[in-house]
């Protein structure tokens, strides 16, 4: 009792972006180990300053970003690697490498210097393309798989690391319908096993399916996260996007049911 | 029937193996098989040429294909892997110039056959460090790879100019058909004795990129992707162009600039087995190698006075290229 755990991840008044372009001011945050957080945001609103800073791409301008207790500009990008994974939002190789390797790469972080990944590492990235449905692809080239099958690639990627905490950045960005639920259903069932996930999405829904805390960002500064019914009300969706949404229950079997949100237009 | 890539390793050898063996009998000197299964093992032949030839001529030059050809060829596909591009050569950096430049120099001084590989090889190593030295000075903001080649082209015009004065000033009977005919890279001069100096500073820079082979892979996606797991792609890069500058420059020291292979054998070897480094590398460095010895086979029969293999290399290599890129049913970069 009252033994303080320290979280997963925390930012401790944290200014991110470039020293010339502060993009979010006074970030103060801490997630735990097994939370899935949803990042909602206008265009520009610096989801992807976040992430970038998190996996330590560019530094933070001020103040702190701790994982696990340790200052990330303190752990070399193997640790990390093994801590977080990251899914980002464009997956561009100029090579056409089979799923399965890229899959493999997810290993590097378990390897060493001058090592190439055995048999148990390809052990691991069937098993990680199985979870995500997609050991038919194992054999394809890479630069030849749609965008969903690719965002399941990646994610089977990221899985491969076997990190306890796996950012995406806009998993569900330029894919169709169906592909956007089978990321969503995806998502919470990592999060069944106890994986951390942070993501951004422009679909306010995504948070109600996924009953995940949310983060709004908006003018340069975090709110204060919460649940997605406490926070994502009418009145806060028209601020973060500017236009009238009712946020409506969705009925099923007579009772209230998840929440569902229903542009005005 | 589906091939995996790492059977073509074998494959190539054994190609090689052949291909090395038969360039002993090609040439204007008569050599039949008897002459040199007695030659080898009884160390003797009742001709005095033969030996001369075989461990003087022909051996050194067989051996400087397989060299020259690997080396180039290994160390463009690494540097394509790490630029992420397929127009990149090993002269990308400006080793070539830089060689050319110091080899020029020599020339000019007179200096003896090992002062010119010095010189040359001198030359390759400061123009690609002067290079990645102007690429760190101006990184700040910048995509380090576009950095790292304009300052790679800046270097090279450089030393082409620098090659030019030098050119310019050449005495035009002597020492200028010598500095031309140098830049078109040939294997006539190579003796024995350059390549026991040359050999092991070419495996010195090729074990390294073998084993560094998956990490090459990881960085096609570039520098934040590769970083996030867990590749730190400054320190590879730096790692890869120390390799291949060291590969680079001490090949061009003993051929001159033979160009070509070191653009079009990687995309050969990646048609042919997939762009994983792993295999690649080592593909790459067999395939090159049995090219330069089938061209400079070539460059030494085609007419009585030698052609220099550098332009043999493009004349029979254009066709080639085509051929593959029509066969190749993947398109093999993005």
């Amino acid at each position: 009792m009252g033994i303080e755990r320290t979280p997963f991840l925390e930012l401790r008044q944290a200014d991110l972006g470039y020293n010339h372009n502060v993009i979010l001011r006074d970030v103060n945050l801490s997630v735990g180990s097994a939370e899935i957080v949803t990042l909602l945001g206008p265009n520009g609103a610096g989801k992807t300053t976040l992430f970038k800073t998190i996996m330590g791409f560019i530094p933070p301008v001020a103040g702190t970003i701790a994982v696990q207790g340790t200052d990330i500009r303190k752990i070399p990008p193997r640790e990390l690697g093994k801590l977080v994974a990251y899914v980002p939002q464009l997956h561009k190789t100029p090579f056409p490498f089979k799923a399965r390797d890229i899959v493999l790469f997810g290993r590097t972080v378990h390897l060493g210097l001058f090592s190439s990944p055995g048999k148990e590492d390809r052990k691991v990235a069937d098993r990680c393309l199985d979870l995500l449905d997609v050991t038919h692809l194992a054999e394809r080239p890479f630069t030849e798989l749609s965008g969903g099958e690719r965002q399941m690639v990646i994610i089977a990627r990221a899985l491969a690391q076997e990190a306890g905490f796996i950012i995406l950045d806009e998993p569900t960005a330029n894919l169709d319908y169906g592909n956007q639920v089978r990321v969503i259903r995806k998502i919470k069932e990592l999060q069944q096993q106890s994986i951390g996930i942070m993501l951004s999405t422009h679909q306010p829904d995504h948070a109600f399916m996924l009953g995940s805390t949310v983060l709004v960002m908006k003018n340069g500064s975090v709110l204060k996260p919460g649940k997605p019914e406490e926070i994502l009300t009418s009145g806060t969706l028209r601020t973060i996007y500017g236009v009238d949404v009712d946020v409506i229950d969705m009925p099923s079997n007579g009772k209230a049911g998840r929440k569902l949100c229903a542009p005005v237009v | 029937m589906k091939v995996s890539g790492f059977t073509y390793i074998p494959l190539s050898i054994v190609l090689l193996v052949v291909g090395a063996l038969g360039s002993l009998f090609i040439g204007r000197y008569p050599i039949n098989s008897g002459d040199l299964f007695q030659l080898i093992t009884t160390g003797r032949h009742d001709d005095q040429n033969l030996g001369i030839i075989l461990y003087n001529i022909r051996l050194p030059r067989m051996l400087a294909a397989i060299a020259v050809g690997g080396a180039l060829a290994i160390s463009g596909a690494a540097y394509q892997g790490m630029f992420r591009n397929p127009m990149v050569s090993p002269g990308i950096l400006g080793v070539s110039s830089g060689a050319g430049f110091g080899a020029a120099m020599a020339i000019l001084l007179s200096l003896p056959a090992t002062g010119v590989q010095l010189m040359s090889f001198a030359g390759g190593l400061s123009a690609v460090f002067s290079a990645v030295a102007i690429s760190r000075s101006i990184r700040q903001g910048h995509d380090p790879l576009l950095v790292l080649v304009l300052a790679g082209i800046i270097i090279s015009s450089f030393f082409g100019a620098m090659l030019s004065i030098l050119k310019y000033v050449a005495d035009p009977e002597e020492k200028l058909p010598t500095i031309v005919y140098w830049l078109m890279g040939t294997l006539a001069n190579v003796r024995m004795e350059d390549l026991g100096v040359v050999l092991p500073v070419v495996a010195l820079g090729s074990i390294p990129l073998l084993l560094l082979s998956w990490r090459l892979n990881v960085l096609s996606f570039g520098e934040d992707e590769a970083r996030s797991l867990g590749v730190h792609s400054g320190k590879l890069r730096i790692m890869v162009i120390l390799c291949a500058t060291l590969i680079d420059a001490s090949i061009i020291s003993i051929s001159g600039i033979i160009g070509w292979v070191g653009l079009v054998i990687p995309h050969i070897a990646r048609f042919t087995v997939g762009p994983n480094h792993k295999v690649l590398l080592p593909v790459s460095f067999l395939f090159g190698a049995i090219f330069m010895l089938l061209v400079d086979n070539l460059a030494r029969t085609i007419s009585s006075l030698e052609v220099p293999v550098g332009i043999i290399t493009a004349i029979v290599g254009t066709p080639f290229f085509i051929y593959f890129l029509k066969r190749s049913s993947t398109r093999s970069w993005e």
